[in-house]
């Protein structure tokens, strides 16, 4: 059924669909939708679940990890502060390979307060062993959040889809959402692998030293390699159900670019736009939407930026004593790649400061200006 | 000699790694009697968190879930919710801390799920102070302690908080505490807030810890039953907040009790004095509000 949805209620339909029975949450701006959606839901017996209001994220998390623990089907959403709040269960959540599905609005981190768009605080957490999926439009977000809890349950890891603050969470577009009947097709109910038993009574989450650790690690990293494959057959079975698939990045009209573009979340809807543009002008200009961070498509990303001549990444974050970080991710994919274009850092758009097509357009001619890089990262459109 | 009345069955495997005279293997002991089979354990850091085993071994004959420092009430939420969902309404969750991760750390977590009163057991073996990473304070540690944080002249001058009657301001419908030294007193109470289904059950265990209290460990029974008998840790019953039970009268002075432990030999007789009065005036609060006496 086709209906117009604010980009929170995308997440909390397809959240709906995908019958989870456990959700945990505590409001913070811009999630709040989300969430009361979703109590809405439970209140009324539209869902067949429990939502716990408990008093923090930390909370949040740690009631989702003892639900999934216990065997169900679990989600939470946050954003910036309550995800920095939930940072040390974030850890747990994927060492304890428990496929738990979150929604995190990208939001600014404080001080200053500032609710608006901002990456920082979803690319903080990249280290924390949570698969990470960034969203451009309402449409994808659904899809993405349906997808999010096929893929975490085959791996058994915990799954992030993030979206824009407002620019997305807020905006209302067209949406296509399925019958319940279908989305069962796709994603069947939920069969934990690993789950509290009374008839086989074992310990989760004991001491283990330096003879075993190690390899826990790398069953975590191993879980990971698989994701690649396993998303790609996850997006052809959902693809043949509902006619729409996404992959881990896009690339457009890169196949003869000299200067390709990386932008990520809304700023890809816009860049598309301004690539048209360029392209009218005569510019051998592409654009590579970057949907999937964690895992981080390394090989994807040799094999399209490999051949362009230079690179310009658009970063709505950063990480303060070195650069934009997902221009850092793919300078580091290319380093080793024989003969790699150079990576032109731009920093635009933080804190809910918008990205028009005039300053993706700047970032274009500054790349395409420039020898080479002069610094990691170029900070776009500083008040003086 | 005294015959107690105590279930034979054990859910505790001989062989754990607690140090000798652990006050928290005899609760946990003792607990599990009362809980039985049907009971899953959510354990955050502590003491227990350790003795509860190294991968791949446990030392528990029911399911475990260790959990982060902070997080026992909420873990336990969750799990609670995840059971419910899936339908068993027989499974007790059981959530197991020190006094760190529920006077201090688990403050928080402990009194959001008591306030939303959640259904499950929450059981705090207290053995005042961080003893799982050496001996520090916490908000359990009684006035008068040393402890590697409050050492030499800067030992502990902060009164012990009152969890039970924090709680019973929540309104939790079952509330009690428990000693190690009076197994009865304590199967008994373990056993009523297991079959109290429906809310948050919450029983303050005095468990003591012969390593951080520098007593010898063959004291460490003796120990307990000491604290009960001078009034220091009195065995009461909190019901719906309000309604009082006092299971044990206690008449031997707090000296008593502090004077064979290491933890206080710096304190004068000024100190035992002041001490006195403390102990004397919160028994004095407690016997205020206590309706029913059920001891000896």
């Amino acid at each position: 059924m086709r209906t117009v949805l604010e980009g929170s209620h995308a997440v909390s339909e397809a959240v709906r669909l995908a019958r989870v029975q456990v959700m945990s949450a505590y409001p913070i701006t811009p999630q709040t939708h989300i969430v009361e959606a979703l109590s809405e839901y439970c209140a009324a017996g539209t869902m067949d679940a429990r939502f716990i209001c408990v008093e923090s994220e930390h909370s949040a998390m740690a009631a989702v990890i003892g639900a999934s623990s216990g065997g169900v089907r679990t989600f939470t959403a946050t954003s910036s502060q309550g995800l920095a709040l939930m940072h040390e269960l974030l850890h747990w959540a994927s060492a304890a390979r428990l496929p738990i599905v979150m929604a995190e609005v990208n939001r600014a981190l404080a001080p200053g307060w500032n609710i608006w768009m901002d990456q920082t605080d979803s690319l903080a957490q990249r280290d924390t062993g949570w698969i990470q999926l960034y969203c451009e439009d309402g449409q994808e977000v659904f899809d993405t959040t349906l997808q999010a809890f096929r893929l975490a349950e085959s791996v058994n890891l915990p799954v992030m889809v993030v979206l824009d603050a407002f620019f997305l969470s807020h905006t209302f577009e067209p949406v296509d959402v399925p019958d319940q009947e279908t989305v069962d097709r796709f994603l069947p109910a939920f069969s934990p692998r690993i789950s509290l038993d009374l008839s086989n009574p074992c310990a989760f989450g004991q001491m283990a030293g330096p003879a075993v650790y190690m390899e826990m690690r790398h069953d975590i990293q191993k879980a990971m390699q698989q994701v690649p494959a396993r998303f790609e057959h996850i997006e052809t079975e959902y693809a043949a159900l509902f006619n729409r698939r996404y992959g881990p990045v896009e690339p457009v009209r890169c196949d003869d670019a000299e200067i390709i573009m990386v932008v990520t979340g809304t700023a890809a809807s816009t860049c598309r736009q301004v690539i048209s543009e360029l392209r009218r002008q005569g510019e051998k200009v592409g654009m590579l939407k970057l949907r999937m961070f964690r895992p981080f498509p390394t090989d994807l990303i040799r094999r399209i930026l490999g051949p362009a001549r230079k690179v310009a990444v658009v970063d709505r974050n950063f990480s303060f004593g070195a650069s934009g970080i997902f221009a850092q991710e793919i300078r580091a994919a290319l380093c080793n790649r024989d003969g790699h274009p150079p990576v032109f850092g731009y920093i635009a758009g933080l804190g809910g400061r918008d990205v028009p097509p005039e300053t993706l357009a700047q970032i274009y001619r500054m790349a395409k200006d420039s020898d080479g890089p002069e610094q990691e990262s170029v900070w776009v459109g500083l008040r003086d | 000699m005294t015959q107690l009345n105590i279930p034979d069955e054990d859910y505790m495997y001989p062989g754990h790694v607690g140090c000798p005279g652990c006050g928290a293997a005899i609760a946990m002991k003792f607990a599990l009697k009362a809980m039985g089979a049907r009971t899953i354990v959510v354990i955050p850091a502590c003491c227990w968190g350790v003795m509860a085993g190294q991968y791949p071994q446990s030392s528990l004959k029911v399911p475990i879930l260790q959990t982060a420092f902070a997080t026992a009430g909420a873990t336990a939420s969750g799990l609670r919710a995840a059971l419910d969902m899936q339908g068993d309404t027989e499974t007790t969750v059981m959530a197991w801390a020190g006094d760190g991760g529920t006077f201090d750390i688990g403050i928080q977590a402990l009194s959001g799920a008591v306030e939303r009163n959640e259904d499950f057991v929450y059981a705090c073996y207290d053995n005042e102070a961080y003893m799982n990473t050496g001996v520090q304070r916490s908000s359990a540690t009684p006035f008068g302690t040393r402890t590697t944080t409050t050492p030499g002249e800067g030992w502990k001058k902060s009164r012990k908080k009152n969890m039970v009657e924090i709680l019973a301001a929540h309104r939790i419908p079952y509330a009690a505490t428990a000693s190690i030294a009076f197994p009865e007193d304590m199967i008994r109470k373990f056993d009523k807030a297991r079959q109290m289904k429906g809310g948050t059950r919450f029983l303050h265990v005095f468990a003591s810890c012969p390593t951080g209290w520098r007593v010898p460990s063959e004291l460490s029974v003796k120990i307990a039953r000491l604290a009960v008998q001078t009034n220091i840790f009195p065995l009461y019953e909190v019901e719906n907040g309000v309604n009082y039970t006092l299971n044990y009268r206690g008449d031997r002075p707090a000296a008593d009790y502090m004077k064979v432990q290491g933890r206080f030999k710096h304190l004068s007789d000024a100190d035992f004095l002041k001490i006195q009065q403390m102990v004397d005036e919160d028994w004095q609060l407690l016997l205020r509000k206590v309706t029913h006496f059920s001891g000896n």
